[in-house]
């Protein structure tokens, strides 16, 4: 079972990444052309606003689909294919040096995407660390599972909680009935 | 006195709050000796459940004695009785009640016409629930007024521990009545979706009513071999298909009755409708995740059965309501009429044929609640069921 705790330090700081994805993909999506220009990079903003649909798919996983390893490295993923178009992006650039901000923000971003995944990771593998606890004995019941069954079958149930006898299911004619 | 309090999403607080007081002849006051969290009061500290607001005491499973009993409820409780207060409130006098629906009883809502306004027509008033359902104060609390005491209590004799009858005031009537409107053959198969409280009381109570096998479902290693103990097949859905492995269990024809002990906070799978309905629920497009019930619906034998103790909400999305319709599938739910079960269940708890406190696996006090809300959320520590003691 994947190991989450919503209240952990790791769980927090995910979901503040996730905050920041869906905030840095909305910004892209609506304003991915005013970005584009900012760096030097018009010939990119499709690219930029498809960036913009990842990051706020990743932002909703981490605020919304529990586990949140998967979306960490997801968002980790992503850095890395931001930070290889800033790369490439750079040359030949007149906006080099804006380009490069961003590509010192994006690996701040990453920085902090790392701390977060390794804390999450610590706190899954102290939890596994733990003993499970052992529940293999508590059946509620005096006897044997076998000895109890149907122990209750003429319990007093009313007709409105029956099946009506239309719709139940009989044995085929001619057979004993079967599952 | 103190009582846990919702403040909001995440924030359930131990308060000091107002002693409660007889506001009507029907009333009692219980001094509340044990109570328990529910898996329903999950969706309220998780913000699921509309109708919350801030300062509601939660909490509707609790027993205790009768400390102050109103004028007309004292031919039917008195002072010093040791009662299980069933979470639905019934007046024992309208035509619902009548016919044992207690849980729609017609005079308990005190909000009916909020409730009418949402539901068409309103249910039973319960504790600590909303206030779509009367906004009575729940039993997490040192002391709780009951309302219609006369008939929302459950008088307990001698000799049973708390432990032992706390639960009749919920989670194993609703496991019974789960899988009661089964209606139970000794031929059928009964697969129940969650291994928590209720599906841990679901599972016994099929095995009581006789069905052939009983097939549990979940992912938490420790519910499913608790489940296990108590007589079912288990199976853990993030290690086996669920599909492929019913129709193992039941020769390819699907099972006969499906039970969801899960409700409205199905966990996100891998599935892309659990995905989705997460994505969804988030952006307040849906309020419940439905992947049990689509489950169900998939999986159930043609003609079968769903029950559904498991609690919803409010609307859900992508329900292949076609594929239900042409299977001829017969669908029971609703809230637990619970003093409908409790003389029954009650006896065999004397009797020794079932011993419901194996579920607990956390008795705390009243003050260390909130943590535990958070525990049992997040099934850290192995947690089932908590207990508190106020």
């Amino acid at each position: 079972m994947a190991y989450y705790n919503r209240s952990s330090a790791g769980d927090n700081l995910a979901r503040g990444l996730g905050w920041f994805s869906i905030g840095l993909g909305v910004a892209e999506l609506m304003a991915g052309r005013t970005i584009a220009r900012w760096m030097g990079m018009e010939d990119k903003t499709n690219l930029i606003r498809a960036y913009g649909v990842r990051e706020i798919t990743a932002g909703v996983g981490l605020l919304a689909l529990g586990d949140p390893k998967p979306w960490i490295w997801s968002r980790i993923a992503g850095d890395a294919v931001d930070m290889a178009t800033l790369a490439e992006g750079m040359r030949d650039n007149p906006r080099a040096g804006n380009a490069g901000i961003a590509f010192g923000a994006v690996l701040a971003a990453t920085a902090v995407d790392i701390v977060c995944a390794q804390k999450l990771h610590q706190e899954e593998a102290h939890y596994r660390s733990l003993p499970v606890p052992d529940y293999s004995g508590r059946s509620g019941f005096p006897r044997p599972v076998s000895a109890m069954r149907g122990a209750a079958s003429d319990a007093p149930i009313a007709e409105d909680m029956r099946t009506p006898k239309i719709l139940q299911f009989q044995p085929a004619a001619g057979q004993a009935a079967t599952s | 006195m103190r009582a846990l309090v919702w403040h909001g999403a995440n924030d359930i607080r131990c308060d000091t709050v107002p002693d409660p007081e007889i506001q009507h002849p029907r009333d009692a006051i219980v001094k509340v000796t044990t109570c328990a969290i529910c898996g329903s009061d999950l969706h309220l500290h998780d913000n699921f459940m509309p109708g919350m607001e801030k300062g509601d005491i939660v909490g509707h499973e609790f027993m205790g004695e009768v400390v102050e009993v109103g004028s007309e409820a004292k031919s039917a409780l008195k002072v010093g009785e040791r009662v299980v207060v069933p979470f639905t409130i019934w007046c024992g006098e309208c035509d619902q009640c009548k016919r044992g629906n207690y849980s729609v009883c017609e005079r308990s809502n005190r909000n009916k016409a909020m409730a009418d306004k949402l539901f068409g027509h309103a249910t039973a008033g319960l504790f600590g629930y909303t206030h779509l359902t009367g906004g009575y104060a729940g039993g997490q609390a040192e002391y709780v007024r009951v309302p219609m005491a006369d008939r929302t209590h459950i008088k307990i004799p001698s000799g049973l521990t708390d432990e032992q009858v706390l639960f009749l005031g919920d989670i194993f009537p609703t496991g019974w009545q789960a899988a009661a409107q089964c209606d139970i053959q000794p031929t059928d198969t009964v697969a129940i979706w969650g291994c928590g409280p209720v599906g841990q009381m679901t599972i016994r109570s099929a095995v009581l009513l006789g069905a052939k096998q009983v097939i549990a479902i979940d992912r938490v290693p420790e519910r499913l071999a608790m489940a296990k103990a108590g007589g079912a097949i288990t199976i853990n859905f993030e290690e086996e298909s669920v599909v492929e492995r019913l129709n193992e269990l039941t020769g390819g024809k699907g099972p006969e009755k499906c039970i969801d002990a899960v409700g409205m906070e199905a966990h996100a799978t891998a599935t892309i409708d659990s995905m989705m309905d997460r994505a969804k629920q988030a952006l307040m497009l849906e309020s419940d995740r439905a992947h049990v019930l689509r489950e169900m619906i998939y999986v159930c034998r043609p003609a079968g059965t769903l029950s559904i103790p498991g609690v919803y909400g409010g609307l859900i999305d992508k329900m292949p309501f076609g594929m239900a319709m042409n299977k001829g599938l017969t669908w029971r739910m609703g809230q637990t009429h619970v003093n409908r079960w409790t003389d029954d269940l009650l006896n065999r708890i004397q009797e020794g044929q079932i011993d419901p406190s194996f579920v607990i696996t956390h008795t705390v006090p009243l003050d260390q609640g909130p943590e535990m809300y958070k525990t049992f959320r997040d099934k850290r520590d192995g947690c089932i069921k908590v207990v508190l003691k106020p």
